[in-house]
């Protein structure tokens, strides 16, 4: 019964009707709510699973809906998709026992949480996506689910961030929208293709392949952050920490990173794209953000917007391997993919809990605070050894196949970046762990015990992804590893090329 | 240019009394004069319709537009009916608030 | 179809007109008559529509009397579309007023009639309009769609002063000015026309050579429509009307009358010389002033209904953009675009006027700064709102981006790309205007007692929400809607 052709609809059907459910669900019946949100994230997890496993056992999946001529619906389960999907549905699992616990007495559950599986679908429908066509509609999806889950506190504060966020990524979605018509008027497919499908229009209008490029890694740039179009997400940092969570590692931050990597891979194809000389900007723009970034983060004292910075200077890592057209280089960008999701989620559900604990909202209040949340500080300690880059962990592993493309292409200023980068990315989080670990406590912090609030259901998840940031990192090259997959992905997307 | 007929005459005739209505209907500012204005636009398309059935002197005249234009008066009648019913409802109601 | 019954042509017109005259003689039975109305009206257009997809446009001369003389009626995939739309919308605002008029009963009128008689003549009146939008859809020649505007007038008029209050009834009066000018133009037109011609049926209009006399009777018919379906600057009268009717009432006439002008422009489109290039630009020029001055217009508006019927003069330039994208080439395809926006806006907006009408009953005014004051939220109108916003925006994947992606595409390919820019803009003055809402509604600092959400399922909630979710997964059914539309192939056989 389950092993049907439909298997991504399936997918993309659990969550979205789980939706309407959780908002019918009335607030105070948290148990079933709980349930049912843990029911079908396990769910879903079991089925990618099992999606994952058919997939590679050679069964393709292809599920098409005729929106328009010539224009479907389009859902499949090539390897990279496969890889996002997977990213998406362990994180959604470990992230809903998280909002469990933290909105355990707070208001709005049932449209929390509603809202919440909107999002999650959202991101599974971006995955799939097997044209721009389906990718715009589950990008804008994403856009409206996650907006409510933004200003979900209601104060003027949250509503003012929501506002910001709403007008950069509706304009996001407006230019992938003129994208998306520029696409089909020029080729007259939106399919994903590996090698692109641009080949004949670039031969014949190079300009308007070109200009067709820059409006589609505009629109993809605003929800991937770039600079100068990053202005959202730190200002998006009012949203509940499982959202933050949520928005910079897997979903929103994320799916533009994602567009990223499709639009230069299967929508040009990184030959063409190099020929035509577009990766060379974006490589320089990914570079510029990834140092903007890093020295943003620097002076936050807020705990929360100096992660905010970091992330935009992370996932332009992405961004920057995607554009070095080197295969090696690929397999870092899109390995970071993975990572950067594995070690963010962690440092926000961990900064979640300081907040929610202590009232620790700001790194000059983290003295000490270490010994008060052993395992929250334990996991945000190896998130963010990760991220500076120390082996064997996970982040070691996206810089070290960054640098190697870097190498392999002559682009030497790459190493002096990655290197650049990973002194600031210790400078802004070596003086947490510090503080953390090594300062004596206010007398405030080391009186109170930790609310009884900060239960399992708040700790066990940061944990959980920490040894999440371990394992892909020691295991690099063990089967079904990120890294195994990713060389496979990046196998056919340069046909052959490693 | 054709010479004159008697339809043309008529047709023009129209067209002149639907303007007159028009500006009336555009530059009054009592409702009643706006409803009358417009009562005057409708004879003005009547006249119009009513030449366009003489087109063929000295034929006998085409019956459609005949039929067109009675219609076209019992729809204008019900109209201003509304009109005027509305506009009896608004004089009690401002006059209720004036007092 | 069978002997034994009338033709289900007739039926679509005479059903709801008998309806109107059984509810006016017996006002207790009313929503008992109107309800089982529409239910046998829609089976009507069922039937029609089987017809329909047998044997592409069906016509049926009345008791023998073809054209020119005789009245004639003919529907193919387009009338059959809009058919069913506004028997869909008739159904969910036939429920939605059953709600309506049944709470108003207890609370009292604020200085306005007593509900009862509002309960007793909403029913006629949206009959009668059916009875009026129908005739307008299967309409085979100019002068029939003359007397079956007038006759959507009158019932709109009607309804527009339901609510009694001064502002309403001084709101009607000015419609039906605004109305019956137009309707004189259009007969003036008419007129004209049969000067020029010698006949008024679309396919006899169809040989016609084109003169400039016949332009300007054309041009006079357009201005009198563009009146009558508000197109800027000419939509003066909308704005009053639609926000001070009462909900359902404002949900027929922004979701279904002003669409009667846009039909009627689409019949002329298809049959004949018109309208020209230039007559196109117009629409265009005006259409991007509509969308523009209802979008800042919306954004100041302060009372929540009349945002919506400032967001319906933007909505109606769209769709004059949509039918002028391709110019005089392109009609064969623009039509559709237009089509696909007037349905999308159909539904979106009926659901958004009743959701918005449910969301003043329940906080008790709709001044749209103070919603986040109200310590009374009703979500589930709330949200149908929102998805109804969701579709007006044009976001995927509803039936509202499918219109806006067809116009785009087909203007871009006619090289048009400053449709193309308009739409955007259009696209992001909507999103300005509705956020004004929708940060209202989520908004929860301001309140003082604490926020009881308002959970309970009243009868009136369901028909905006379903309306709302029609919206948008219709747009998932383009396809199919498209394929109904092609029936009897409208605008010649598709390029």
């Amino acid at each position: 019964m389950i092993d049907t052709p439909l298997l991504p609809l399936v997918i993309l059907l659990t969550s979205l009707s789980a939706a309407p459910v959780l908002f019918a669900l009335p607030e105070r019946k948290a148990r079933l709510r709980t349930a049912l949100n843990l029911a079908v994230a396990a769910l879903k997890v079991m089925l990618v699973i099992l999606l994952a496993w058919k997939a590679s056992q050679g069964v393709i999946y292809d599920v098409r809906l005729t929106v328009l001529p010539g224009l479907d619906l389009h859902l499949q389960a090539d390897p990279l998709a496969l890889m996002f999907v997977t990213l998406s549905a362990v994180l959604w699992l470990v992230t809903t026992i998280y909002s469990v616990g933290y909105l355990e007495h707070g208001p709005h559950r049932a449209r929390f949480f509603g809202f919440f599986s909107l999002c999650v679908a959202a991101t599974v429908g971006i995955a799939m996506a097997g044209n721009l066509f389906t990718f715009l509609l589950f990008y804008e999806l994403l856009t409206i689910a996650t907006y409510p889950l933004v200003i979900h506190n209601g104060t003027a504060a949250a509503l003012r961030a929501g506002r910001i966020y709403l007008i950069y990524t509706l304009a996001g979605g407006l230019m992938l929208l003129l994208g998306t018509l520029g696409l089909w008027g020029l080729a007259g497919t939106t399919d994903f293709v590996a090698g692109g499908v641009m080949a004949e229009v670039a031969a014949d209008r190079p300009g308007a392949a070109r200009a067709l490029f820059v409006v589609l890694i505009v629109a993809l740039g605003v929800k991937a952050a770039l600079v100068p179009l990053h202005g959202w997400l730190p200002v998006a940092m009012v949203a509940p920490a499982p959202v933050s969570a949520l928005l910079h590692a897997v979903a929103v931050v994320k799916a533009g990173a994602f567009g990223i990597v499709r639009v230069v891979y299967e929508v040009f194809g990184i030959d063409l794209a190099q020929s035509l000389g577009v990766t060379g900007p974006l490589a320089m723009l990914a570079a510029v953000t990834i140092l903007y970034g890093s020295i943003r983060a620097l002076s936050q004292d807020d705990i929360k917007a100096r992660l905010a910075y970091s992330t935009v200077s992370q996932v332009s890592y992405i961004a920057l391997g995607v554009a070095l057209a080197s295969p090696i280089a690929a397999i870092g960008a899109l390995a970071h993919l993975t990572h950067q999701g594995v070690m963010k989620i962690t440092m926000f559900m961990a900064a979640g809990n300081l907040a929610e604990g202590f009232g620790i909202k700001k790194v000059s209040q983290m003295d000490g605070i270490g010994r008060a949340m052993p395992g929250t500080m334990t996991a945000f300690t190896l998130a963010a050894l990760a991220m500076i880059g120390l082996p064997p962990f996970a982040g070691f592993i996206s810089k070290w196949y960054l640098a190697q493309g870097g190498l392999a292409e002559g682009h030497y200023w790459v190493i002096a970046l990655l290197l650049g980068s990973s002194l600031l990315n210790a400078a802004y989080f070596l003086p947490m762990l510090h503080r953390a670990w090594f300062c004596e406590p206010p007398e405030r912090v080391a009186q109170i015990p930790a609310r009884p609030r900060i239960d399992l259901w708040l700790t066990a998840p940061p944990i959980i992804t920490a040894g999440f940031v371990i394992t892909i990192g020691v295991l690099a090259n063990a089967p079904f590893s990120p890294l195994e997959w990713v060389r496979f992905i990046v196998d056919t997307e340069f046909d052959g090329g490693l | 240019m054709t010479e004159m007929t008697p339809a043309m005459i008529h047709g023009l005739a129209g067209i002149a009394v639907f303007g007159i209505g028009l500006m009336g209907a555009l530059a009054a500012t009592d409702r009643l004069r706006r409803l009358v204005a417009l009562k005057l636009c409708a004879v003005g398309a009547g006249f119009v319709l009513v030449a366009a059935a003489w087109r063929t002197p000295p034929a006998a005249p085409d019956p459609v537009p005949h039929a067109l234009v009675i219609t076209g008066i019992v729809v204008m009648i019900s109209a201003a009916a509304v009109a005027l019913a509305i506009i009896r409802r608004l004089h009690s109601l401002e006059a209720e608030t004036d007092e | 179809m069978s002997d034994n019954l009338p033709d289900p042509m007739i039926l679509v017109i005479l059903l709801p007109l008998f309806g109107t005259v059984a509810a006016f003689v017996l006002p207790r039975a009313a929503p008992v008559i109107g309800l089982a109305t529409l239910a046998a009206m829609t089976a009507a257009v069922v039937a029609l529509g089987r017809a329909v997809a047998q044997a592409g446009a069906v016509s049926l001369p009345l008791a023998g009397w073809g054209a020119p003389l005789g009245i004639e009626l003919r529907a193919d995939g387009l009338a059959l579309a809009m058919l069913a739309l506004t028997a869909l919308i008739g159904i969910a605002v036939g429920f939605g007023a059953l709600g309506t008029f049944a709470r108003a009963r207890t609370s009292a009128g604020d200085g306005g009639q007593p509900t009862s008689r509002q309960r007793a003549f909403f029913w006629p009146l949206c009959l009668l309009l059916l009875t009026g939008m129908n005739g307008v859809y299967l309409g085979a020649d100019l002068f029939n769609l003359y007397v079956m505007i007038e006759v959507i007038s009158l019932a709109a008029v009607g309804l527009t002063v339901l609510g009694g209050t001064v502002t309403a009834l001084r709101a009607g009066l000015a419609y039906m000015y605004a109305s019956l000018l137009g309707a004189l133009m259009m007969l003036l037109g008419v007129g004209f026309i049969y000067l020029q011609a010698g006949r008024l049926d679309f396919e006899g209009l169809a040989g016609v050579q084109p003169t400039p006399a016949l332009s300007a009777a054309f041009a006079l018919i357009f201005v009198g429509l563009a009146l009558k379906a508000a197109l800027f600057p000419l939509h003066f009268w909308l704005p009053d009307a639609h926000a001070n009717a009462t909900a359902p009432a404002s949900a027929l006439l922004s979701a279904l009358v002003v669409k009667a002008g846009l039909y009627i422009l689409l019949r002329l489109a298809e049959a004949g010389p018109f309208p020209g290039e230039t007559l196109l630009k117009l629409m265009g020029i005006l259409g991007t002033g509509a969308v523009i001055w209802g979008g800042v217009q919306a954004l100041r508006a302060d009372r929540l209904k009349l945002m919506v019927a400032w967001s319906t003069v933007a909505q109606i330039g769209l769709i004059f953009i949509a039918l002028a994208r391709g110019g005089a080439d392109g009609l064969s395809d623009s039509w559709r675009a237009a089509t696909l926006l007037i349905l999308a806006h159909a539904l979106a907006k009926a659901a958004m006027f009743l959701a918005a009408g449910r969301i003043k009953e329940v906080i008790g005014h709709d001044r749209i700064r103070e919603f986040d004051r109200s310590p009374v939220r009703p979500t589930l109108a709330q949200f149908a709102f929102a998805l109804a916003a969701v579709s007006l925006i044009g976001l995927p994947p509803s039936l509202g981006f499918i219109g806006k992606w067809s116009l785009m595409d087909g203007a871009m390919r006619a090289g048009n790309w400053h449709w193309v820019a308009v739409t955007m803009i259009a696209t992001l003055l909507s999103v300005a205007y509705f956020s004004r809402a929708l940060t209202g509604f989520l908004r929860f600092d301001r309140v003082r007692a604490p926020v009881t959400e308002h959970r309970g399922w009243a009868l009136a909630d369901a028909p905006p929400f379903m309306l709302a979710l029609l919206a948008i997964g219709l747009g998932l059914a383009a396809a199919p809607i498209l394929v109904i539309l092609e029936f009897g192939q409208p605008f010649g056989v598709s390029p």
